[in-house]
């Protein structure tokens, strides 16, 4: 046994997989220490479930492996198994079974003991807030609802792991604020996590660290904030009310920041500057009674990350 | 902490039948279908048919029997396919469970599906007039002889499901097989009177030999002279040797043909 902390809770260790003559995930090796989060950012084909299935022992690398909770895939898949909970990219509920039924099915399945498997049934719909429709068809789910049931599934053996693959794909704003919200709650409590996904506003959410896979290949890791600094500087943008100020904020504002940008048919300037600059730009403009709709510091994006890197859009690729 | 192999089963089995509960028009393939065949055949296509001292109805179930029977590949096809479609398979392979369980569970329920089919053609023939004649020995033999063959068409339903995209193209492929095979056989009239290049295939059909043992052990062949194909000259080893065969050729191309789906 290894104390905790000592290595990584999920480890990829050149991890590679071939289609035939199409390479789908080439060299991919990354560490997810104890109870931090890691997302895994990328389009459409990037190679993200098929790492995932591999990670889970659900497809066999073609070379390289990988260790949860000290397990070796390819080795101890068993093992692996017990320490894991997966939510697959297409939820995968049973349908016919009602959502009562298909979480003590999985616990049977477990071989949890069956006075537990009742009341762990009850907690967990509970969680989830199924508990009106637990003895409903997961057939008459929404979306979110089966998602839910499907975290609820993975959940069942409380595993120390977990593996998310795209676990807020189609779904609304508001089901996905409440499934970040629970998959916080899970990281609290001491989850190791690692979650795939296309929303660039989710790994900045959720991820300790973020690594940006595309075709296959690692392109760029780090802290969300990291790799924002990556692309540049913070912009500063400042929208006018009124288009006749035009002329005169340009002048002014020309001196503050010396690459600046106008767009004018939405009265917006732009352009790189520190935290410093507001304060001046600020009473600047109210000294020459210019009034503005808006003022601020706009901190890169990781969609501008994914932009830098590729030179393409995530959400264009997806497309 | 993994749950034994038996309670494993019996879970998924549990699962298997509830859905047979939920979906009752998937029985329709052990009820309605076979009794409509008794129906027809004994009814209508009946009276053009003689069987020398015995009743054509009687000669007709063990028949009937076969090709339902036959009919359980799709039902095993059709359960895995679903499954593997709608990813519920992952998440089986995602757990620690014992690797043959969600294949055994599902030939379990299959032919616990294909036992309905067996119960409702044996009291519709009690209805219509069909009797076993000999003893329970020989009456029992034809009832495993039957169950046998159901386990030879589980590793056809294995390998179709696994191979096809879609439930739909099982339904398609199965039908298209399945179907005219169930026909080029002594199922519904003596193979005597077919063309002699499609009475020597009746007569080497699978279900042929499953037919006639089912026949002369429940005594339903009437004065019917015994057939002079060897296959069917010994019923009970043919019907053996065939359902052995085909599941010895069969079941390995199904669980290579399953892993290959599911691994991928
Ligand atoms: N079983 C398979 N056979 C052949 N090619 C495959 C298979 N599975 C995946 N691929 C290919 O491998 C590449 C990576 O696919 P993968 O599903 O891992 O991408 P992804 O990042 O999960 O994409 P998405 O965001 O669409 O889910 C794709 O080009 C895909 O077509
Ligand atoms: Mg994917």
């Amino acid at each position: 046994m290894t104390p905790p902390n000592a290595s990584p809770t999920i480890e990829a260790i050149d991890l590679v997989k071939t289609f035939g003559d199409m390479t789908a995930v080439d060299r991919v090796s990354f560490q997810v220490p104890t109870g931090s989060v890691l997302g895994l950012l990328g389009p459409n084909g990037a190679g993200k479930t098929t790492t995932v299935r591999m990670m889970t022992t659900l497809t066999p690398p073609t070379s390289g492996t990988g260790r949860i909770a000290g397990h070796d895939i390819i080795k101890e898949p068993a093992a692996v198994r017990r320490s894991m909970g997966l939510t697959a990219q297409s939820a995968t509920v049973d349908e016919l079974l009602t959502g009562r039924e298909n979480l003590r099915l999985i616990a049977d399945l477990y071989g949890i003991d069956k006075q537990r498997t009742r009341s762990l049934a009850d907690e967990l719909l509970e969680r989830f807030s199924l508990t009106d429709a637990a003895d409903k068809v997961a057939k008459q789910y929404s979306g979110g609802m089966r998602r839910r049931l499907d975290l609820a599934a993975s959940l069942v053996a409380a595993p120390p792991v977990l593996f998310l693959d795209e676990p807020t794909t189609g779904l609304d704003p508001r089901s996905r604020q409440e499934l970040w919200e629970v998959l916080r709650g899970l990281v609290k409590e001491g989850t190791t996590l690692l979650l795939t996904t296309q929303y660039l506003e989710e790994a900045d959410n959720l991820a300790d660290n973020v690594i940006v896979i595309d075709k296959g290949r690692i392109i760029a890791e780090g802290t969300p904030l990291q790799l924002k600094d990556r692309s540049g500087a913070a912009r500063l943008v400042v929208t006018l009310s009124r288009p006749e100020d035009i002329p005169q904020a340009h002048e002014l504002l020309k001196g503050v920041i010396p690459e600046l940008h106008l767009d004018e048919d939405v009265r917006q300037f732009s352009g790189p500057a520190d935290l410093a600059s507001i304060n001046t730009l600020a009473s600047l403009l109210a000294d020459h009674e210019i009034e503005v709709d808006d003022l601020g510091l706009k901190r890169p994006s990781l969609d501008d990350v994914f932009l830098s890197l590729t030179g393409h859009r995530a959400e264009e690729a997806a497309k | 902490m993994s749950a034994s192999f038996g309670r494993q089963i019996r879970s998924l089995v549990r699962r298997n039948l509830i859905h047979i509960k939920r979906q009752p028009e998937a029985l329709t393939d052990v009820t309605i279908q076979p009794v409509m065949f008794v129906l027809l055949f004994a009814y209508v296509f009946g009276g053009s048919i003689n069987i020398p001292g015995g009743s054509y109805r009687e000669w007709l179930l063990p028949g009937i029997m076969a090709q339902t029977m036959a009919f359980s590949s799709f039902v095993v096809a059709i359960g895995l396919n679903n499954d593997l479609q709608k990813g519920i398979i992952d998440r089986f392979r995602s757990l620690p469970i014992h690797r043959p369980s969600v294949l055994l569970a599902r030939a379990i329920s299959s032919v616990m599906h294909s036992s309905i089919g067996i119960v409702v053609m044996s009291l519709t023939g009690l209805i219509v007039g069909w009797r076993i004649h000999e003893g329970v020995g020989k009456a029992l033999l034809a009832y495993l002889l039957l169950l046998l063959f159901g386990f030879a068409m589980i590793w056809i339903g294995i390998l179709v499901g696994s191979s096809m995209d879609s439930p739909e193209a099982v339904n398609g492929v199965m039908f298209a097989t399945m179907f005219p095979i169930t026909f080029l056989a002594n199922t519904f009239a003596p193979p005597e009177g077919m063309p002699t290049f499609v009475r020597v295939i009746a007569e080497w059909n699978p279900i042929s030999a499953l037919v006639q043992a089912m026949r002369e052990l429940w005594g339903n062949t009437g004065n019917f002279p015994t057939p002079e194909a060897w296959p069917l000259q010994h019923p009970v080893l043919v019907s053996i040797g065939w359902s052995v065969l085909i599941s010895v050729v069969v079941a390995p191309m199904a669980l290579r043909a399953y892993n290959r789906r599911t691994t991928n």
